[in-house]
């Protein structure tokens, strides 16, 4: 084994059945990797112990030929906002810094019962806060990706999950999970050069993930290509008792239609999507994008979604509201960090100023005004109504169209420290990606690209609800024809 | 207008409306799987919902939701098929979400009514609302000098907040009020009514206005667990508005909560400092959708209640409403009462049930008179005395031993000696005892003084030990008499 370092999940798991190589063996080249590749802050915290447990579990599974599981054997890492039973979580805050969890998320589960091997717990933005993940208690995540033009300038991997996207590029784990609230898979994942799926709100179960904005929240793979996405996706969703939002459509077999083309797909082309700040190379890629998938039969249509450039404002006060209120169990009584004070007040006062970072006390204090007496109709009641607008485009649309053709983000990775100071032009990072959120479509971030600097473009495919299938398969496509494996060597 | 405060300057009507809050009967809390139990070690019924661990999710209880829409229907309330979970956002220790579940605008139940038989004759009184939402945990203070403790055991039980409308008038309505809405409550099934256990608290709204002016200012007062407090708490707070009005001040709106030991309300907080619980609807649920099947097949299902018991309890038992009233209050003494009248004298049935045996439970604290004693034992006493082997004094007599013993009514006559006598013969011979031992009196009654007649019974069942048959001693001495 020359190179484990380009393996992708489909290709370890061929090694793995023909059992040139074995999950501990592969899994121990990931410690080795973890370990060099410190600097970059993907991990808060390393389950070596744990992964070589479970990738022995799974070499046994491979010899007796029995019970193989869609990711047997396979080193992953776990966002930091999944909660595993014995194992840290910490959600990238202070406030859950010793948070040790007595159950398990049924997305982790799921994986696990897939044959999964957790390498570790992955950084992120505070509470999946941020679009840089420099919002976490545990310091910023950087990405492995370098300018062509200053090979010394650290970059941001994107957010929240900065930690699952930088650890892939890095060829840290071989996938990761995630979850996007706004965009917090498919940033990371274009600003990485990686594939980050967000599938339709219901699809995975939120059951033991952190809440953020509940009604956005929703789990996802982060890949190195398509076909991981579609099998890692397949591992993590199921419909789930304990979640009440969560699906009980059927759930496709994905990786099987990934390759499938796109011949007859009719691809919306949104005009609003040309926003303010759109990078010039992303819109190139973009135009590149449509030329592509036309290129292979699919048809391209100009649609129109009215109500987008109301997304990013809507989500600003809906996503902060749900978070004010899930934000507050931590209060330093039953669990997590507690600081002392003269009276219950204090103790709430001092436990929440010294545990929460602060993006989080601004989203907690936005949240709470627009929630409050006197202000709800005007903020939240009409944001409400607005998302239902955003939600009535895309329906229309898709009256049109089978999937829409964005990119992922105006601009690619940038400096780490830049656009610290003013929170508003953070928040534009997810202008594209959160009016699908808010719409609770899936949407897939597949890189396309790289522009002057050499720094990746990622574009999204959004499609109707429960139709990821879609997403694959256009995806797909662009990821063959970009030839992005190539540009990336 | 039977019930007011009298003034320095006029006759104030008082104003109450009631928020009950009913913990519903179920295994389960509202939205987890953990029992509900009454008296568990603190904290041995907690799970991560009810804990509000991180990443923890609600899922609703069908069975609560059942219960509430049973009440909705035993209330003749409106069923919304469509209602919305909302969290209320307040900070407290004994509070793990720091929300709590309800509904706000759009509640599981709309309006409704009940009736109570006041002082004036019938009254409907309006039900607002009823809701679902979570209880909260308790926080214990007594238990150790700096710290206080959390008992997370009643966090996330299910309760249903029934809200009335300011129909009420008076402490006296207001305890017929809850006492009504007690007894549908424990017919349904939907709630145990046990105020002391903390299964029906009440909270209520006091204002106080001239007769046929606006509404005053309303004061709620908070928790009180008894109806006999409730009385007192709404007595002491509607003089208070008074004086405050009649002295040239005004009633401020504000939570006051009663000090039982001085039987006064004292402020908690005004309505400037009262919470802004920011509600908004749960994003963890979705809205709670009803059939309208299952609503259908649940009306069916509803158990006849007081009122429609009541007057068939009249018809067909001709017994006076006073006492059908008091039978039906309790679901358990009409169902003692069906059994115990089925071929008996409803009237004598009624004398017996309402008088020996409920002042005997009323004794011993009891409300099921079937825990005091079964309906067959209870029967064949009245079957003894109504066919004359027992006398109604001696019945009396022997009534707490009878139900304390483990003997059957004829085994305690038998071996009490008690069996009447009945026997024409045996009477008459005591009767000619007592004539022969009191010639005196007899003279005096031939005389014209025939009040004796009474005392010659006196005698006659004293030397009978009191078994004598009072009516064959009547009868027969009366006849003896005339000779």
């Amino acid at each position: 084994m020359s190179n484990l370092s380009d393996l992708t999940i489909s290709q370890a798991k061929e090694l793995l059945l023909n059992r040139s190589i074995s999950s501990v063996e592969l899994t121990k080249f990931f410690f080795d990797k973890i370990s060099n590749f410190k600097n970059l802050n993907c991990f808060i915290t390393e389950t070596f112990d744990q992964a070589l447990k479970m990738s022995k579990i799974s070499d046994e599974k491979y010899k007796l030929k029995k019970d193989i599981g869609l990711m047997e054997g396979i080193p992953i890492g776990m966002k930091d906002l999944f909660c595993t039973n014995q194992i840290k979580t910490t959600a990238g805050s202070k406030i859950l810094k010793n948070f040790i969890p007595f159950y398990e998320s049924t997305v982790s589960k799921n994986l696990w019962e897939e044959g999964a091997v957790l390498l570790g717990k992955t950084n992120l933005d505070e509470f999946a806060m941020g679009s840089a993940n420099t919002t976490s208690f545990f310091g910023n995540v950087v990405n492995p990706w370098k300018s062509k033009n200053d090979i010394d300038k650290k970059l941001v991997p994107g957010g929240s999950s900065g930690g699952s996207a930088s650890a892939v590029a890095a060829d840290l784990c071989l996938a990761a999970t995630g979850s996007d609230t706004g965009g917090s898979i498919r940033q990371p994942a274009s600003f990485c050069g990686l594939v980050g799926m967000k599938p339709t709100y219901g699809r995975c179960s939120r059951f033991g993930m952190i809440a953020f904005a509940s009604s956005l929240d929703q789990a996802g793979p982060i890949t190195k290509d398509v076909l991981d996405s579609s099998i890692m996706l397949k591992s993590m969703c199921s419909y789930d008792k304990k979640d009440s939002t969560s699906s009980k459509m059927e759930i496709p077999d994905f990786p099987k239609i990934v390759k499938l083309g796109v011949k007859g797909i009719r691809v919306g082309i949104p005009d609003e999507y040309i926003v303010d700040g759109l990078n010039s190379n992303v819109n190139d890629n973009w135009q590149k994008g449509i030329e592509w998938l036309k290129s292979e039969g699919a048809e391209i249509i100009e649609i129109n979604l009215p109500h987008t450039q109301s997304a990013l404002p809507t989500y600003y006060i809906l996503a902060p509201a749900e978070a004010s209120a899930n934000l507050a169990r931590y209060d330093g009584i039953r669990f997590g960090l507690r600081e002392i004070g003269k009276d219950l007040d204090e103790v709430y006062k001092n436990t929440r100023a010294s545990g929460f970072g602060n993006e989080v006390k601004r989203r907690i204090m936005i949240g709470t005004y627009v929630l409050s007496a006197g202000y709800y109709d005007a903020y939240y009641l009409k944001a409400l109504k607005v998302r239902k607008l955003i939600s009535d485009d895309f329906s229309k649309a898709f009256e049109k169209c089978d999937c829409i053709l964005t990119p992922t983000t105006p601009g690619v990775a940038f400096g780490i420290g830049e656009k610290q100071d003013d929170p508003l032009e953070m928040y534009l990072n997810d202008v594209l990606t959160v009016p699908a959120s808010l719409a609770g479509l899936p949407a897939i971030s597949v890189p396309s690209g790289l522009n002057d600097e050499g720094l990746p473009i990622g574009l999204q495919i959004v499609a109707r609800p429960f139709d990821e299938e879609t997403c694959f398969k256009a995806a797909f496509v662009i990821e063959q024809l970009s030839n992005f494996n190539k540009l990336k060597n | 207008m039977s019930y007011f405060i009298r003034g320095h300057e006029s006759k104030w009507e008082v104003v109450l409306g009631l928020e009950v809050h009913a913990q519903i009967n179920s295994l389960s809390k509202l939205f987890s799987p953990s029992s509900t139990g009454y008296g568990a070690e603190p904290n041995s019924q907690v799970n991560l919902i009810d804990a509000g661990m991180p990443g923890a999710l609600p899922v609703i209880n069908q069975e609560c939701v059942k219960q509430a829409v049973i009440t909705g229907l035993g209330l003749n309330a409106k069923i919304n098929l469509k209602s919305i979970f909302d969290r209320k956002n307040y900070f407290y220790p004994d509070l793990p979400q720091g929300y709590q579940i309800s509904q706000f605008e759009n509640p599981i139940v709309g309006s409704g009514h009940l009736i109570i038989e006041a002082e004036e004759g019938t009254k409907k009184i309006g039900i607002t609302r009823l809701h679902l939402e979570q209880d909260a945990g308790k926080s214990i203070h007594d238990q150790d000098f700096e710290n206080s403790f959390i008992d997370l055991n009643r966090s996330g039980c299910a309760l249903m907040e029934i809200v009335s409308e300011p129909d009420l008038r008076s402490p006296s309505e207001v305890s017929l009020y809850i006492k009504k809405l007690r007894s549908i409550l424990r017919y349904l099934g939907s709630c145990d009514g046990n105020m002391e256990k903390g299964n029906l608290r009440v909270d209520v709204n006091v204002s106080v206005r001239r007769f046929d002016a606006e509404l005053g200012t309303r004061c709620e007062i908070k928790n009180i667990n008894s109806i006999k407090f409730i009385q007192q708490a709404i007595e002491y707070e509607a003089r208070r508005q008074v004086k405050l009005i009649e002295s040239g001040k005004i009633v401020e709106q504000q939570t006051r909560l009663f000090d039982s030991q001085k039987g006064e309300t004292r402020a908690m907080r005004s309505k400037e400092e009262s919470h802004d619980y920011r509600y908004f609807p749960d994003p963890d649920l979705p809205p709670l959708i009803l059939e309208k099947k299952m609503i259908e097949d649940l009306k069916l299902q509803l158990p006849e209640l007081p009122d429609k018991k009541k007057i068939r309890f009249i018809e067909t038992y001709g017994i006076k409403k006073y006492d059908a009233e008091i039978l039906v209050s309790e679901k358990e003494v009409a169902e003692y009462f069906e059994k115990l009248v089925s071929d008996r004298d409803p009237k004598m049935v009624v004398t017996w049930l309402t008088g020996e045996l409920f002042s005997y439970l009323n004794k011993k604290n009891l409300d099921n008179p079937q825990s005091a004693i079964s309906v067959e034992k209870f029967g064949e006493l009245l079957d003894l005395i109504n066919d004359g082997t027992l006398s109604n004094r001696l019945a009396k007599e022997l009534f707490v031993e009878f139900i304390e013993s483990n003997m059957s009514a004829s085994e305690l006559v038998k071996k009490k000696g008690m069996v009447q006598i009945s026997d024409e013969n045996e009477i008459i011979n005591m009767i000619e005892t007592v004539l022969d031992q009191n010639q005196k009196m007899l003279e005096e009654y031939r005389s014209g003084k025939e009040k004796l007649f009474g005392f010659f019974v006196g005698q006659i069942m004293k030397i009978s030990n009191g078994k004598a048959n009072p009516q064959m001693v009547n009868t027969l001495l009366t006849k003896r008499l005339k000779k």
